[in-house]
């Protein structure tokens, strides 16, 4: 058994690193890029409805229909969809950085919503305080909703990190490098059984420490929870 | 007009502040900086209605409000639920804007403002809440800072201040704690703190009292007379409950359907309640006083002295006289009687005098004869 397992680490080890690198590196980079587009995105929607702090119904519209069609499209024909789009960008399609436009793309929306949903958790006193005190809508925004916010925006991030994870597999089928190639290559093409389940356990392993580390920090930070 | 808005440096003064909750600190006697934009403002609400809606759906909140709020008076505004009072208050500094009508502070208009100058406006309107409203990711101090931050003071002056006015508040020790370590009177003792980091000219107390105990309320009320009195700063103070309105406030209008029923001095509208709304709200529980002119009525307020059940007791047998429970509506907050009662006098007029003067020699008790045709 011992034997065996050292066989295979011997042929497979270094692709497996390589992959389980690759993985991480096109979930973490995706992640942040998508926060950055969908944190506002998220933000302006909240604002923007009927009772907000900055109501308007043309944006809240417009912002509610993108986020919408980006949800609604499944990432695997997104990805050939935008195929276009992200040779003109980062100049291929293949790779990590093929992958990341199109990651990037379809988390957003996604971002957006968890987004939209923890700070609509935010106590409407609190906002409303904040306004009788005179804050301007940018400040309530920095200063109550995104802080008030964080420990759910934290528990999002876990979800949205995971999300991203999945994706990246499913980017593997077109030649995305990562684990999802690995298993795809070796597990599909190859009928190399092992493989497929050394790359279901390194994704399995890499869920949990992503969900527990989230979990941990957003405990950690909620000053709600004394 | 701006700058009359806003606020300065000025004198020293001393507050003491006493304190029944737990983690209380007697007679904490400290220093506040005075700004000289402290003293109340005057409010005036002219000919302020406000709708919500549109076409069939749309409900009248308030109808044609003319109030004239005092400078450095604690003006009481009672209501059943849904007679617009929170509505009111919020007009008063444009959380709810109103469909027509003005809403004068210190004589401007604070309708007509820009939003920029609004802002500015608001910082010296301050407000405290029911459920308190704090940022609950912000220690006591941090949520005092808040204000501050907002006005673009700096962080260690806005530090500073923060901490002498949790002194102020009586929660010198507890600047580290977070909202959700703190008990609900600490709480609304942190938001008063808040409220007032912006030297504010009108304090607008919007259901300070109503999640709170009996005996906590009693030591916010307490505060707040305190502060009106030490920093003259002008509160509205918005309830549902006629306790807060005796306890602390010089005027009052009472509220009913989105219109001012009855408005005037606290002891006269106690004395003598003209609309029905009135009526309902200083005469205890289901009294039909019109039905009781057969003999004297008088209505005894209990300002904290002993229990009320002695009272009557004592009565009979120090003067002999009897006299009928009409109703109550008494409390006990640490074993001290709070409330008022309404008696019927005996027929006979020598005696009720004899129990009239009796009752009024009492400490701690008010004693109000109801007149007949109230």
């Amino acid at each position: 058994m011992l034997e065996a397992l050292s066989a295979f680490w011997a042929e497979y080890g270094t692709i497996l690193l390589q992959g389980t690198r690759d993985t991480l590196i096109m979930t973490f980079v995706a992640t942040i890029l998508a926060y950055i587009l969908g944190v506002p995105i998220g933000v302006f929607v909240v604002i923007t409805q009927p009772h907000g702090i900055w109501p308007n119904r043309f944006i809240n519209r417009v912002l509610g229909w993108i986020v919408n069609i980006g949800r609604s499209i499944p990432f695997i024909i997104l990805m050939i969809l935008v195929m276009g789009f992200t040779k003109f960008l980062v100049g291929t399609k293949l790779g990590i950085r093929g992958a990341t436009p199109p990651l990037v793309i379809s988390a957003a929306p996604f971002i957006a919503r968890m987004v939209e949903t923890s700070l609509m958790e935010v106590d409407a006193g609190v906002v409303e305080a904040a306004q009788s005190m005179g804050a301007s809508v940018p400040q309530i925004v920095r200063k109550v909703y995104l802080p008030e916010a964080k420990p759910s925006l934290i528990l999002g991030a876990s979800i949205s990190t995971i999300t991203i994870l999945a994706y990246t597999a499913m980017a593997g089928a077109i030649g995305a490098g990562g684990l999802g190639d690995l298993a795809i290559r070796y597990g599909y093409h190859r009928g190399v059984d092992s493989m497929l389940w050394a790359t279901v356990i390194l994704i399995i392993i890499l869920v949990q420490i992503i969900q527990s580390v989230f979990s941990w920090l957003s405990t950690k930070m909620d000053k709600r929870l004394r | 007009m701006q700058s009359s808005l806003t606020a300065g440096q000025g004198r020293l003064f001393c507050v003491h502040t006493r304190q029944k909750e737990g983690n209380a600190v007697r007679d904490d006697s400290i220093q506040v900086q005075e700004n000289k934009g402290y003293g109340g403002a005057s409010i005036q609400i002219q000919h302020l209605n406000k709708t919500f809606g549109a076409g069939p759906d749309q409900v009248q909140a308030l109808g044609d409000i003319n109030l004239d709020i005092r400078p450095g008076e604690i003006f009481g505004i009672i209501g059943l639920s849904g007679a617009g009072k929170s509505t009111l208050v919020r007009c008063m500094n444009l959380l709810e804007r109103p469909t027509s009508g003005r809403v004068l502070v210190e004589g401007k208009d604070i309708t007509q403002l820009s939003i920029r100058e609004l802002r500015r406006a608001r910082q010296s309107i301050s407000m405290i809440f029911q459920s308190f409203n704090l940022l609950m990711q912000r220690t006591a101090l941090e949520n005092i800072c808040f204000p501050l931050e907002l006005a673009g003071m700096k962080g260690s002056q806005a530090r500073e201040k923060a901490r002498g006015l949790l002194k102020l508040v009586g929660l010198a020790e507890r600047e580290n704690a977070y909202p959700a370590q703190l008990s609900g009177g600490q709480k609304q003792r942190v938001a008063i703190a808040r409220a007032l980091a912006t030297d504010p000219k009108v304090l607008l107390c919007d259901e300070a009292t109503s999640a709170l105990d009996p005996s906590t309320t009693q030591s916010i009320l307490e505060l707040l007379k305190e502060l009106n009195q030490k920093l003259g700063v002008t509160m509205v103070v918005i309830t549902h409950q006629m306790n807060v309105i005796e306890a602390i406030c010089h005027r009052v209008a009472i509220l009913d359907g989105g219109v001012v029923a009855e408005e005037g001095n606290v002891t006269e509208i106690f004395a003598n309640p003209r609309s029905a709304i009135g009526r309902q709200f200083v005469y205890p529980d289901g009294v039909q006083i019109p039905k009781l002119t057969s003999s004297k009525v008088v209505r005894v307020v209990f300002n904290g002295g002993s229990s009320y059940e002695p009272l009557i007791a004592s009565l009979a047998i120090d003067c002999g006289v009897k006299v009928n429970i009409l109703g109550a509506d008494t409390r006990n907050i640490d074993g001290k009687a709070f409330g008022s009662m309404l008696l019927g006098l005996p027929k006979d007029l020598g005696e009720a005098n004899k129990a009239l003067r009796y009752l009024r020699g009492q400490a701690d008790i008010t004693v109000e004869e109801v007149p007949a045709d109230a």
